[in-house]
């Protein structure tokens, strides 16, 4: 297929000597990297490398010991997550973490939280501008179900959904935010060959549809390498390497640590 | 409801059809079709507007008369006006499976010398740009949905609504244009071009004419009194006449809207917010229903499950005769007048069936307890019969005539007679012209003066209903030459939940002898209510109660064919219940679960001989495919059992 060139822009996060301990264990040391605009940046490593910490960082869940973050040329201190996500930052779990009880569809409708400016005693009476408020939160909501293909489930309770729906549903949840950078933590954990292949192409729907930056963990190499634009690769907390699938596969420490070699 | 009246001679193509519905009920709707989670309505009016500007469109684009256009995608209206819109222009629509893979689509595209194509999506974009280098004929595609295809800069490619817009400023320019073309067009010209399945060799491109089409469908308007006030719903692939003449004939013949569900995913959803007053079904989805009801039942409360038990033996009792207009008792219709408050009722609309007025099913045999099922909650569920050949219809069960295993009278203007082998042919207006680029396969199957062989196998009973029994060339004899229809017993034995396939054997032999696979969902579930153990299938299988069961079943379908002297022959004498589940991956059924009557023979030659023979059991080592891959062998002994048959006129005694 003849893809028009991505245009990968400049840089929309930085994270500079990221140091990063609980009590005497040092989950980061020293980590730098920065993630482009309209990227798919994979950050992969052995169990306990501190991938997930680094997530946490970003979205201002963990506050570093030292070093410091750029996002959109602009230094933060004091993050929290909800700041983040006001920013434009949304993410998805490792362990799904959606309302078990509530449809697919409510679901998708907390992701626009952030966005809704009537309260809760406007929207408890539902009448003006706070229906049309909502009519258009429930718009862009139902392109994103139309987007993931998740018509059919839009009101089973999330609950009794399959582990690969729910991991589509979190995805949904995350893109009604219409983030700038989106982190996926582990998108195709437990997922059978097939659930993979079409996360994977939701991410590069995405990526491609929307210009959403995604920085994602991911333990399948085929798919890390497929999709990504570039990977960072971390083991026990120090940064191993940086740069596109090909040079970070063809790297010596990168082998020894975690892709290991064919025998 | 008042009868509608039917088009005149006059209104002879879809274009013209669509025309007077503009002119008769410009506001009524015509189609639906979900998107972003809402119904959106098009009425007939706005139908006609689109219709225009997309013929004088896709004129822009070189569309020119007697061009074959292919279409591909699931049910969308543009899809369906894409097919008006080519028809006004004198074009030949080619709808195309929409699931078929790239392979299937390039022989068809390529033998209907497609110069367009019109499709849904990136997913058929995709795979008509991996075909083009092998059907040169094909120049531009059009595409519906653009997701996706923003990078896509071929110039052959083109948007819907570019085209759409093409087309309006032509209309502008030239406001005669569109009742020029759609003048030109007549009742004789070719309307459509439907390939058929192949399940036999390559597809075969059936042409058939506007005549075909619209007398077809108009006269299944008049037997079924179908009104402008119908809603039915477009979900079973473009490609199949079925959808064709439902979905598309008979709504523009009678005016009545037709909605598209949002996807192939939410149809039973779709379907129940909906309430479709007209709908048809391959039994297939209605025995689905009817599971899910089941087992949501066995979920319910005490109170719900015996209401339900209670109420459902009322309408097996006398539902289906109240439905059929037969005398049923003042205590019987006080019950069931409370049974359809308490129970039928809310049932239905869950199903979606509440507004419903005509069900139709066809397609292959539908097991009685399923038809019975909703007949007897009040759904006018009828089958019929009909192939691509006769623009669907040959026979319709008439209301208050049914039964379970025929299927029905021959429709308005059909002709039907029984050729000397067995073989069912009919003559009707909705014969087809001929199959496209094949003369040969046209003079087989169509004579000079019109019949057509179905090939199917049939007779007509006492009543005047047509039954089939098998596929003609599958219809063997005994030794004693008593009729043989190993598809009409095995259907027979798979209408017990607890058989799930069952081979029959017969032709060129002493009697009738059969293979029974046992279904593991039913007889598990019924050996842990019943406290019996079982290590594996094959235990199971083996298990004296579970045989004894099943030659219960057998016995019990002995009768039924029993009371048909034409088929009483094919009554079973011995059976046995195999080891191991028929499986496609050890090429024992196709991959659409048919049985491969002729590879099991061949497989299982020692079983067959055992069954002509008189040994009480029988050896067998099988290599069976595990689903990794790897390879085992299954060794057993089975019991064979004999079985009485039942008494019938033509006195033939056990063989053995």
């Amino acid at each position: 297929m003849s893809y028009g060139e991505k245009h990968i822009g400049e840089t929309l996060l930085k994270v500079d000597n990221i140091t990063l301990a609980f009590g005497g264990v040092k989950a980061l040391s020293d980590i730098s990297f920065e993630i482009r605009k309209h990227e798919i940046l994979a950050i992969i490593g052995p169990n306990g490398a501190g991938k997930t910490s680094m997530l946490n960082v970003i979205n201002g869940f963990y506050h570093p010991q030292q070093g410091r973050i750029e996002f959109r040329g602009v230094e933060r201190r004091a993050m929290r997550p909800h700041l983040a996500a006001r920013q434009g930052i949304a993410r998805t779990f490792q362990n799904v973490a959606l309302f078990k009880g509530m449809s697919t569809l409510d679901n998708i409708m907390t992701g626009r939280t952030l966005k809704m400016k009537s309260n809760i005693f406007q929207q408890a009476i539902y009448w003006g501008a706070n229906q049309r408020e909502e009519i258009a939160h429930r718009e862009v909501v139902e392109k994103i179900i139309d987007f993931l293909e998740i018509e059919a489930i839009r009101k089973t309770p999330v609950g009794r959904l399959p582990y690969g729906l729910q991991k589509r549903v979190e995805l949904a949840r995350a893109l009604a935010m219409e983030p700038d950078l989106l982190l996926l933590d582990e998108p195709m954990a437990g997922m059978n060959v097939e659930e993979k292949e079409d996360m994977c192409r939701f991410v590069l729907d995405v990526n491609d549809e929307f210009g959403t930056t995604i920085a994602l963990i991911e333990h399948d190499m085929g798919v890390v390498m497929d999709i990504s634009d570039r990977v960072v690769v971390l083991d026990y907390g120090r940064k191993l390497a940086d740069g596109t699938p090909a040079v970070v596969r063809a790297n010596q420490d990168v082998i020894d640590a975690y892709l290991g070699v064919s025998h | 409801m008042t009868e509608i009246e039917l088009p005149p001679a006059a209104c002879d193509t879809f274009p013209k059809l669509l025309e007077r519905n503009r002119k008769l009920r410009p506001g009524r709707p015509a189609i639906r079709e979900k998107n972003f989670g809402i119904w959106q309505t098009h009425n007939w009016g706005q139908v006609a507007e689109e219709v225009r500007d997309l013929a004088a469109g896709l004129f822009s684009l070189g569309v020119k008369r007697g061009d074959k256009v292919a279409i591909v995608g699931d049910n969308r209206p543009r899809l369906y006006w894409t097919m008006t819109a080519l028809q006004a222009l004198g074009a030949i629509p080619v709808p195309l499976y929409q699931d078929s893979v790239a392979e299937e689509m390039a022989y068809v595209v390529e033998h209907a010398e497609a110069r367009f194509a019109v499709v849904e999506d990136q997913e058929q974009v995709d795979k008509l740009l991996e075909i083009k280098a092998r059907c040169p004929l094909l120049e531009q595609i059009v595409y519906d949905e653009p997701r996706g295809l923003r990078h896509y800069t071929q110039a052959f490619l083109h948007h819907f609504d570019a085209l759409q817009a093409e087309g309006r400023d032509f209309n502008k320019g030239h406001p005669d244009f569109y009742e020029t073309e759609i003048a030109r067009c007549h009742g004789d010209d070719p309307a459509v071009i439907l390939y058929t399945s192949g399940t036999t060799g390559k597809p075969k491109g059936v042409i058939l004419s506007f005549d075909n089409v619209v007398k077809t469908a108009a006269n299944g308007v008049k037997l079924e009194k179908l009104t402008d006030r119908e809603e039915s719903m477009a979900y079973l692939p473009m490609a199949w006449i079925g959808d064709h003449i439902f979905s598309y004939g008979q709504s523009y013949v009678a005016g009545f809207c037709v909605a598209c569900p949002e996807s192939s995913a939410t149809v039973m959803q779709d379907l129940r917010e909906l309430g479709p007053t007209y709908f048809f079904a391959p039994p297939r989805i209605f025995e689905n229903i009817l599971t899910t009801v089941m087992v949501r039942m066995e979920d319910a409360g005490w109170i719900k499950r015996r209401m339900f038990r209670y109420f459902m033996a009322l309408a097996k009792r006398c539902g289906s005769r109240i439905l059929d207009g037969k005398p049923v008792g003042p205590g019987d219709r006080l019950l069931y007048a409370l049974g359809r408050v308490l129970v039928y009722g809310p049932l239905i609309n869950t199903l979606g069936f509440t507004r419903i007025r005509l069900a139709y099913t066809a397609g292959e045999a539908i097991g009685p307890d399923i038809f019975d099922f909703y007949r007897s909650l009040g759904v006018n569920l009828k089958q019929l019969y009909g192939s691509t050949e006769a623009s669907v219809f040959i026979t319709i069960q008439p209301d208050g005539e049914i039964e379970a295993d025929t299927v029905g009278k021959p429709a308005i203007d059909v002709e039907i007679r029984i050729a000397d082998s067995g073989e069912v042919m009919f003559r009707s207006p909705g014969v087809f012209v001929e199959y496209f680029k094949n003369p040969e396969a046209t003079a087989q199957t169509k004579t000079p003066d019109g019949w057509v062989y179905t090939g199917d196998a049939g007779f007509f009973d006492d009543k005047g209903h047509l039954k089939i029994i098998d596929r003609a060339k599958d219809v063997g004899r005994l030794n004693d030459g008593g009729l043989f229809a190993p598809k009409y017993v095995e259907n027979k034995l798979k209408f017990f939940p607890d058989i799930k396939e069952a081979v029959a054997f017969g032709h060129e032999r002493a009697f009738c002898a059969a293979f029974v696979n046992i279904d593991l969902a039913a007889v598990g579930s019924w050996a842990e209510r019943n406290n019996v153990s079982y290590g594996s299938y094959q235990e199971l299988a083996a298990n004296p109660k579970v045989i004894a069961t099943i030659k219960g079943h057998i016995e019990q379908v002995n009768r039924d064919l029993a009371v048909d002297p034409q088929l009483a022959s094919c009554q079973i004498r011995r059976f046995l219940v195999l080891h191991k589940e028929l499986d496609a991956d050890d090429g024992e059924l196709t991959r659409t679960r048919k049985v491969r009557r002729g590879f099991i023979a061949d497989r299982y030659q020692e079983l067959i001989e055992a069954l002509y023979s008189d040994a009480p059991t029988a050896y067998t080592e099988t290599e069976v495919t595990f689903e990794d891959g790897r390879k085992g062998v299954i060794k057993a002994d089975l019991q064979i059992i004999d079985l009485d048959v039942a008494p019938v006129a033509p006195p033939l005694r056990k063989a053995s």
